[in-house]
């Protein structure tokens, strides 16, 4: 899993059957320091987050997991919305 | 999954058997205000897209569980047609 910031929500009207309903959000990846890594990407939405929020998601077909028994075709899912983190580096 | 344009169409005749009558693309990433980055990609597409479109792509096994797709040999499949993307700023 990896932690990550909402920076984004995503409209699609036209999409898999089994994707209706279900929240599209953009996150951005972040490094432990906070500081964004790596390109942004569209994740589901499993906990009810949403923009400005640090949350941690779950990439490949786990993150269809959450929707058991569908099967959605997602490969991103954000199963947990951070409270707090800390890092001791050294 | 990933936000991508269209930007092309892909056809093959000689194809594994379960490919035929599924539509190719060839998209090329963007990023959420829809800069082009990163190297195309041919996706299988499920949902009547077009060149021009930004679309919603999902890779790896997960793409075998867009409609139609099951059992199919594709890592990457269109399963929406962008509307909009809104960002935070």
């Amino acid at each position: 899993m990896q932690l990550a910031r909402v920076i984004g929500d995503v409209v699609a009207t036209r999409k898999d059957d089994s994707l209706i309903g279900i929240k599209l959000l953009v996150v951005q990846p972040l490094s432990a320091d906070r500081t964004p890594v790596g390109r942004p990407l569209v994740a589901v939405d499993a906990v009810g987050a949403g923009v400005g929020e640090d949350v941690f998601f779950v990439r490949g077909k786990e993150a269809s997991f959450p929707f058991y028994p569908a099967e959605p075709p997602v490969d991103a899912g954000i199963v947990g919305i951070v409270d707090y983190w800390t890092v001791e580096i050294g | 999954m990933l936000l991508a344009k269209v930007v092309g169409t892909v056809v093959a005749t000689r194809k594994d058997p379960r490919l035929v009558s599924h539509k190719l693309l060839v998209a090329r990433p963007v990023d959420p205000k829809g800069k082009a980055e990163g190297s195309y990609l041919v996706a299988v597409d499920t949902v009547d897209a077009g060149v021009g479109e930004t679309v919603l792509i999902v890779s790896g096994s997960s793409a075998r569980m867009a409609a139609g797709m099951k059992d199919c040999p594709v890592d990457a499949a269109i399963v929406g047609i962008i509307d909009t993307v809104e960002m935070a700023d």
